[in-house]
């Protein structure tokens, strides 16, 4: 490993407590990003002859607050009126530095950079957006190529996304068990999204799509300062369990490969094996919650060694608990893959066909509807579900899958001609 | 004389490789225990999954009591060992050493002299 590499993971793996002590210091996240840059010069110009300090964050943190508070210093001498509580709060600061910098705060300051990035007013790709820039550092550039916009309009929405965060008021009191246990599960879903966006938009290189990975490394965080969140455990289960596969998920030309096509081998055992851990883990607390249940499902399939070896009717059981927990149309959708495995496909379709009004714009809904249909022989039907999946596949590659369906329905019906 | 070498590292560090990153780290340390292995010198090697993957049974006078989560809380965590015989602490330092040129960067490995070391016939 290169010196400029390890140098860029300490600063990469500091990045979340510095950033999260700076916006402390400077209510600003604006501030406390241009801080984190300039004591991430720092580090580069020094760190290379001196060796990594003991203790990077704190490093970081100390010499982007003195940074910052030169650039605050700069901007008040520019301006007729200097911002005299921005100052004094300062000066605050640095008396009781010494006991800010021993962690004790450092568990708030992080839940709180994630937690301001998940502000209700902004829509699901901005919180993703924010924090992936804020939180985890990637560049604007490779949060456009995973999202397909320009840069130019990455940068746009990231700065809307900030201008709205500090019109509404970052919380800065210290919260109480109820608001942190609160800000925690508003954080954990934002890091669901930031993983699905990854898992959904996915290609077989991981450099195209770093969510995932970010995610696994947000929800470990989470887990480091709450391990005794049973939730979080499941959080960081699923997460890790699913990219488990990312080998297995496409084949060489980039097309989607099902579960039950998957070479099994492929998939990653040690990221299954810490998840099922963490499973473990998990159910000694007897609080299940929706994370936990998916996370359960996904190591039933996990466990399996073949396909033919999955437990569906465990799978069944657990949709039907998730039915119970957290209610929604994706989750019986879910559910009628399992019953069709166990009960068939007419069963299945029973339980999705009510599903049509609140689904009809979901491709996995339409994509599972053609499957059922195409397995009873009612082809025309197949296909014109099949056509609508097409119409709302998100990728290539989801389009590609379905077209495959579409074409071994033509093709049986030449051979039934 | 056999010691346990520690390995202490950041594990957001740890956790921040890529996986080239981390192929490369095993592959080059891999390099280094081949070495000591074929001169009769390694012992077990361990590397251990994060540690919130861990759980710790405190010792009470009562019943022992589980918490979630690695004994200590720590800066940089413990996160796997080798077993080496050398003749003196310089050997140990050597070897510890040439595992910080096949990972560099941040981190530390702890030399432990062992007291006593049970083999054991597996879990290969």
């Amino acid at each position: 490993m290169s010196e400029l590499a390890w140098i860029d993971l300490a600063l990469t793996a500091a990045r979340p407590q510095a950033m999260g002590a700076l916006l402390r210091y400077f209510r600003d996240l604006d501030l406390a990003e241009e801080a984190f840059q300039e004591a991430c010069l720092r580090a580069l110009k020094t760190w290379p002859a001196k060796g990594p300090p003991r203790d990077p964050a704190a490093w970081l943190i100390l010499v982007g607050r003195n940074s910052g508070i030169d650039r605050v210093r700069r901007r008040a001498r520019e301006r007729p009126l200097p911002p005299e509580e921005v100052l004094s709060d300062l000066g605050d600061a640095e008396d009781d530095l010494a006991e800010r910098l021993d962690g004790a705060h450092y568990r708030d300051d992080i839940l709180r950079l994630l937690f301001v990035c998940c502000h209700p007013d902004l829509p699901a790709t901005q919180q993703i957006a924010l924090a992936l820039r804020i939180v985890s550092g990637l560049s604007v550039k490779q949060i456009a190529r995973a999202f397909l916009v320009s840069e130019a309009a990455m940068e746009q929405r990231i700065t809307r996304a900030k201008a709205k965060v500090a019109a509404a008021g970052i919380p800065f009191e210290t919260p109480d068990a109820a608001a942190r246990a609160e800000r925690l599960s508003v954080v954990a879903a934002m890091v669901y999204l930031v993983f699905n966006e990854g898992y959904s938009a996915g290609t077989a290189a991981a450099a195209d799509a770093p969510f995932a990975t970010e995610a696994i490394r947000l929800s470990r965080l989470l887990l480091k300062l709450f391990p005794a969140e049973p939730e979080i455990m499941g959080l960081t289960a699923l997460t890790l369990i699913q990219h488990s596969r990312l080998a297995a998920r496409f084949d060489a030309d980039g097309q989607i490969v099902l579960l039950d096509d998957q070479d099994r081998t492929l998939w990653d055992r040690a990221l299954i094996d810490e998840a099922l851990v963490l499973i473990d883990k998990a159910m000694r607390h007897r609080a299940p919650g929706p994370f936990q249940v998916q996370a359960a499902i996904a190591a039933l399939h996990a466990r399996a060694a073949t396909p033919g070896e999955t437990d569906w009717a465990g799978i069944e059981r657990l949709y039907r608990t998730l039915e119970r927990l957290q209610p929604s149309p994706v989750v019986t959708l879910n559910r009628a893959v399992a019953v069709w495995r166990l009960e068939g496909a007419e069963a299945a379709l029973a339980l999705v066909e009510p599903l049509g009004e609140r689904l009809s714009g979901y491709f996995h809904f339409h994509g599972l509807r053609g499957g059922l249909l195409k397995e009873l022989g009612r082809r025309e039907e197949a296909r014109a579900a099949f056509d609508r999946a097409i119409a709302l596949a998100r990728t290539p590659a989801e389009a590609a899958h379905i077209r495959q369906h579409l074409d071994g329905l033509q093709r049986e019906r030449a051979e039934a001609d | 004389m056999q010691y346990a070498v520690l390995c202490y590292n950041e594990e957001s560090v740890t956790e921040a490789w890529s996986r080239d990153e981390n192929d490369r780290v095993m592959r080059d340390l891999a390099a280094v225990e081949k070495k000591y292995a074929e001169a009769g010198r390694l012992g077990p090697v361990a590397r251990l999954m994060p540690t919130t993957a861990a759980t710790t049974v405190r010792k009470s006078a009562g019943e022992s009591f589980v918490i979630d989560g690695p004994f200590a809380e720590t800066k940089e965590q413990f996160l796997g060992f080798f077993i080496v015989e050398a003749d003196t602490l310089e050997g140990a330092i050597a070897f510890a050493k040439e595992l910080a040129v096949a990972n560099p960067g941040t981190g530390a490995y702890e030399i432990r002299p062992l007291r006593l070391f049970k083999p054991g016939g597996g879990p290969k």
